[in-house]
């Protein structure tokens, strides 16, 4: 388990950013939606949550739509699309030999410290996907090729946010 | 007329194959694009490595580009294309909170999912993170659901916001994107010593391809009312002549008393025969005002029924067109409009023992003047829906009539 240092084989930026164009408009097109991945997970867990407490889930409204009375939270189209996504990658990881076990990390950190914060990242990720209402591919990325103004101001904060704090934690990564 | 309705085309199991496909189209790209690497998304942040911009903004404008022009040749239709709803400070709030995350965590939850699947231990630690965050987001969001729901402006468009036609913001947004490059290309070169003159010499006719079209579509312009109506002229123009959507005034207001559909009624006559005589509840309003409308209109529940009026059917007949035009369901004329109404609630069964009895009805006119869409009611007075036969009681009148609603459930879609 150590940090990966072979050279990059990923394709070049513009030609995935125009794959992904076309990928992200299929979807508008055939389907009407756009893509997302918090949406799935956030089902997921909903799933989970019934199956131990389904009177809890029925006593909040937020879980009460997704799972309410005979409700399957699995039964969306967000669930697929999300178990798409890491099928997708799995297999890309598969053909370019880039699944292995490892941790991506900075120099200066040790691999606990790493895994600690990746936790904590999610986690804030996460909550603010949910107060969002979408992530960065449900919101900024899908949205924002729609034109909706909720979303070009989200994907302003996400970077503003982003770069406002890197310098503070500048020693994970650098 | 695309998006399809794909569980009536391909069924439930087809219309999730569907879903899995272009998940799995999405997955694939991030991961050969380099989003299963924390340090190479991180690096983002510290100007080294402008990838996520790169792909992020280039996915946008590809699509953007590829959405509108689909539109404006008539093949897509765009009211019915989910835009993510706004929510304006739960999302700029949401954004920053997610901003911490990245730079933290090192992912953004899709990207997360990749990494966990080409087995990145930080990407595993990271979903783990997400759901946790997601799982104290359920948890907590009734402390403050208040501020969750607030500054809502619902489906809203840069275009309406800068008060541009979609072709030019669509050119506006690809000229602040190519500049975004040159910039992130700019900084790469100072904070990560990348040459950008070793990039491929391809992505500047790429980047002229993306300006040609973003100036083809503000000379196309989106098509209006009037052209989206052309386009399903044929297969609409038949339902209004085999009088399939022109629903009796008994049966609407049967589905006006049914508690579980929503009905809207729109009022399309002047604001004087408004003013003499409305049904109850009915919204008054005009064919110019109706785009403005409409917006509001498609954003109703499933269960919403419009039933469009004028004072016989040629008004109505319009503003159904142009409803239906701009895709939205379950949209009927009252049969005879008006006058048809008061034809049937206001005669003899109308004097109903609750009938304020001091309340003088509205009369036929004996010599009612020539031509269409014409009041042919005299009414005492301007009471508006005072009158009783703006609430008439369904059992109070026996009418015999041919159902003709058919409630139609909209293909639920959503953001993720």
């Amino acid at each position: 388990m150590e940090e990966t240092s072979k050279k990059e084989t990923y394709v070049n930026s513009y030609f995935g950013g125009t794959l992904l164009g076309i990928v992200l408009f299929l979807a508008f097109f055939i389907t009407g939606n756009g893509l997302g991945a918090s949406g799935g997970l956030n089902r997921y867990l909903v799933f989970v949550q019934d199956l131990f407490a389904p009177e809890h889930v029925d006593r909040v409204a937020y879980l009460l739509n997704m799972a309410g009375g005979d409700k399957n939270p699995l039964d969306s189209w967000i669930v697929i699309l999300t178990t798409g996504v890491f099928l997708g990658g799995l297999v890309a990881g598969l053909l370019n030999k880039r699944v292995k076990f490892v941790t991506n990390k900075g120099p200066n950190i040790s691999v606990k410290t790493r895994w600690a914060m990746a936790f904590l990242g999610g986690g804030l990720m996460g909550f603010g996907a949910r107060l969002a209402r979408g992530c960065t591919s449900g919101q900024a990325l899908s949205g924002g090729a729609v034109l909706s103004v909720g979303s070009w101001a989200f994907m302003f904060a996400v970077f503003g946010g982003g770069y406002a704090l890197a310098y503070f934690v500048r020693r994970l990564w650098n | 007329m695309a998006p399809f309705p794909l569980e009536a085309l391909f069924g439930k199991f087809g219309m999730y194959a569907i879903y899995l496909a272009i998940g799995f189209g999405f997955g694939f790209v991030l991961e050969i694009s380099g989003f299963a690497n924390s340090k190479k998304l991180a690096a983002q942040f510290y100007f080294k490595d402008m990838t996520v911009l790169k792909v992020m903004f280039t996915g946008i404008i590809v699509a953007m580009l590829l959405v509108f022009s689909a539109v404006a040749l008539g093949l897509l239709d765009y009211n019915r294309v989910w835009v993510n709803l706004t929510y304006l400070w739960p999302g700029i709030v949401g954004g920053l909170i997610m901003g911490f995350g990245f730079i933290i965590g090192g992912f953004c939850p899709g990207t997360s999912l990749v990494a966990a699947a080409t087995a990145k231990i930080d990407g595993i630690f990271f979903v783990l993170g997400v759901t946790f965050g997601i799982f104290i987001f359920g948890e907590t969001v009734q402390y403050f659901e208040d501020f969750f729901y607030s500054s809502f402006m619902g489906r809203f468009t840069l275009p309406e916001l800068f008060g541009l036609p979609t072709g030019v913001t669509v050119l506006g947004v690809v000229l602040m994107a190519l500049f975004m490059f040159w910039g992130g290309e700019q900084l790469e070169k100072i904070f990560g010593g990348e040459d950008p003159a070793k990039a491929p010499k391809l992505r500047y006719a790429g980047a002229g391809v993306t300006v040609l079209i973003a100036v083809l579509l503000v000379f196309i312009g989106q098509p209006t009312t009037a052209d989206k109506w052309d386009t399903i002229a044929a297969e609409k123009q038949p339902m209004l002549d085999n009088r399939e959507v022109q629903v009796h005034p008994a049966e609407a207001l049967e589905y006006i008393y049914n508690d579980r559909v929503d009905v809207v009624l729109l009022d399309i006559r002047s604001e004087n025969d408004y003013n003499l005589f409305h049904i109850q509840d009915a919204q008054l309003t005009s064919l110019d005002e109706l785009p403005e409308l409409t917006k509001t209109l498609l954003q109703k529940p499933a269960n919403t029924l419009f039933v469009v009026m004028s004072n016989d059917e040629a008004t109505a007949t319009e503003a159904w067109k142009a409803l239906t035009a701009e895709s939205l369901t379950n949209v009927y004329i009252l049969e005879g409009g008006i006058n048809n109404w008061l034809d049937n609630f206001s005669g003899a069964g109308a004097e109903t023992e609750n009938a304020d009895a001091a309340l003088p009805h509205p009369k036929p006119l004996t010599n009612p003047a020539p031509g269409d869409d014409i009041l042919r009611y005299a009414f005492p007075a301007a009471l508006g829906a005072l009158y009783p036969a703006a609430t008439p009681e369904p059992h109070d009148f026996e009418i015999e009539y041919t159902p003709k609603v058919k409630l139609e459930l909209k293909q639920a879609s959503g953001g993720g």
